[in-house]
């Protein structure tokens, strides 16, 4: 396998793998708040607001997969 | 035809006159059999750091004067000129633009207030609303459209591709990172300044619990004997490691900060310019929405976070 072939597989593994935690984490997010919107629709503004905080931190990881994988791809060149 | 056949004729007549321009543009290859289109367009250059549009020859230390830093100073501009207009001649009945910075100015206070309560609330609204307002601008500048297609023609790895004139600042990892320094720095500073330097360093650095293990071995605390080895190691081993935990967690904010800005806005960049590519017309409008509401959620993260972090770092514990 060439560098080159292998510097742009790690970069799709990269972002493919990086991207499952953050999908779940994020899913589990909105689970909870819609859960708790069902029961308090009085603090839906609050409890909207904090979900996106938290939405924020897990999307974060997945933002640092795809900083990997870009850097793979356009940085890394003479790897 | 009542008010409801207006209304939907409108909406069909767009449709219909949009419809029959995309079968004029695809038929053109069936009606004409030499027509070949011109396939040789170049790319806007996608890459990490920011272009260089020019360089300010300073003997010793060339500035280089990038694509992203002429967009943030177009973005500063705009905003005082937009403040200028709106504080002119002030009235207590707002009108206007004044009505308009009144509008947003409450609604990022009633956020701040809600999060850091009322005392807090006028020293953290500043940074906070700057960063808000800012990094939004910021965001929106990358995604107006055409801009990416003018600029200056430039041959990199022997391609020629068009360096644009303006790019988000966002994109570049220097706003991104001065924006988190200044956010992290500015946070330690109300941490230091509501609790004085000694009991802010010693959330970091935890060896209260020190003092206290002579009257603990003495048995000054009636405690079990396993209680009292759990209470051993938490005071001298586990509450100075959280705190040097707490000190990687604060230089890691710096990072988070600075990268969860920067991918979502040059991810979004360059996913705008593939799709542009893919599926030309309709896949760009919903991109583009995409792309608004990530840019909003990016600059009211940036801009909440730091106020939670602010909000924190003044609580007295205990």
């Amino acid at each position: 396998m060439t560098p080159e072939a292998a510097r742009l597989l790690a970069a799709g593994l990269a972002i493919g793998f990086g991207a499952i935690g953050p999908g779940l984490g994020i899913g589990l997010l909105a689970m909870g708040a819609l859960q708790s919107i069902g029961r308090n629709p009085e603090a839906a503004g609050q409890i909207q607001i904090n979900m996106f905080i938290g939405i924020a931190f897990a999307e974060a990881i997945a933002i640092y997969a795809l900083v990997v994988a870009m850097m793979l791809i356009f940085v890394a060149g003479g790897i | 035809m009542g008010p409801k056949t207006k209304k939907y004729g409108i909406g069909c007549l767009l449709s219909a006159l949009f419809l029959c321009s995309l079968c004029v543009i695809g038929a053109l290859p069936l009606c004409n059999p030499g027509f070949r289109p011109n396939l040789r367009f170049q790319l806007p250059a996608i890459q990490i750091a920011p272009e260089k549009l020019a360089v300010i020859p300073i003997p010793g230390f060339p500035l280089p004067i990038t694509n992203s830093l002429v967009a943030a100073l177009l973005a500063s501009i705009l905003l005082i000129t937009f403040s200028f207009f709106a504080t002119r001649k002030m009235e207590l009945i707002p009108r206007g633009v004044q009505n308009f910075a009144e509008m947003a100015v409450d609604a990022v206070y009633g956020l701040v207030v809600s999060v850091a309560g009322e005392k807090r609330a006028p020293k953290f609204f500043p940074w906070v609303a700057t960063i808000f307002i800012f990094v939004l601008v910021s965001n929106y500048l990358g995604l107006i459209p055409g801009l990416a297609a003018m600029g200056i023609k430039e041959i990199h790895h022997g391609e020629t591709v068009i360096v644009p004139f303006l790019r988000s600042p966002s994109t570049d990892l220097n706003m991104t990172v001065g924006l988190a320094l200044v956010s992290v720095l500015a946070t330690q500073y109300y941490g230091i300044r509501a609790l004085g330097t000694l009991r802010y360093t010693s959330k970091f650095f935890n060896f209260r619990g020190l003092f206290t293990l002579p009257a603990l071995l003495a048995g000054e605390e009636k405690l079990e004997t396993m209680d009292l080895i759990m209470e051993l190691f938490r005071r001298a081993i586990i509450d100075p490691f959280v705190g040097l935990l707490e000190l990687i967690s604060e230089v890691a904010k710096i990072i988070s900060f600075s990268f969860r800005l920067f991918g979502n806005i040059f991810a979004g960049e360059v996913v705008l310019l593939v799709i542009g590519f893919l599926l030309p017309y309709l896949g760009t409008p919903a991109f583009l929405g995409l792309e608004l509401f990530v840019g909003l959620i990016q600059a009211f993260i940036f801009a909440v976070l730091t106020l939670a972090f602010m909000t924190m770092a003044t609580l007295i514990h205990e």
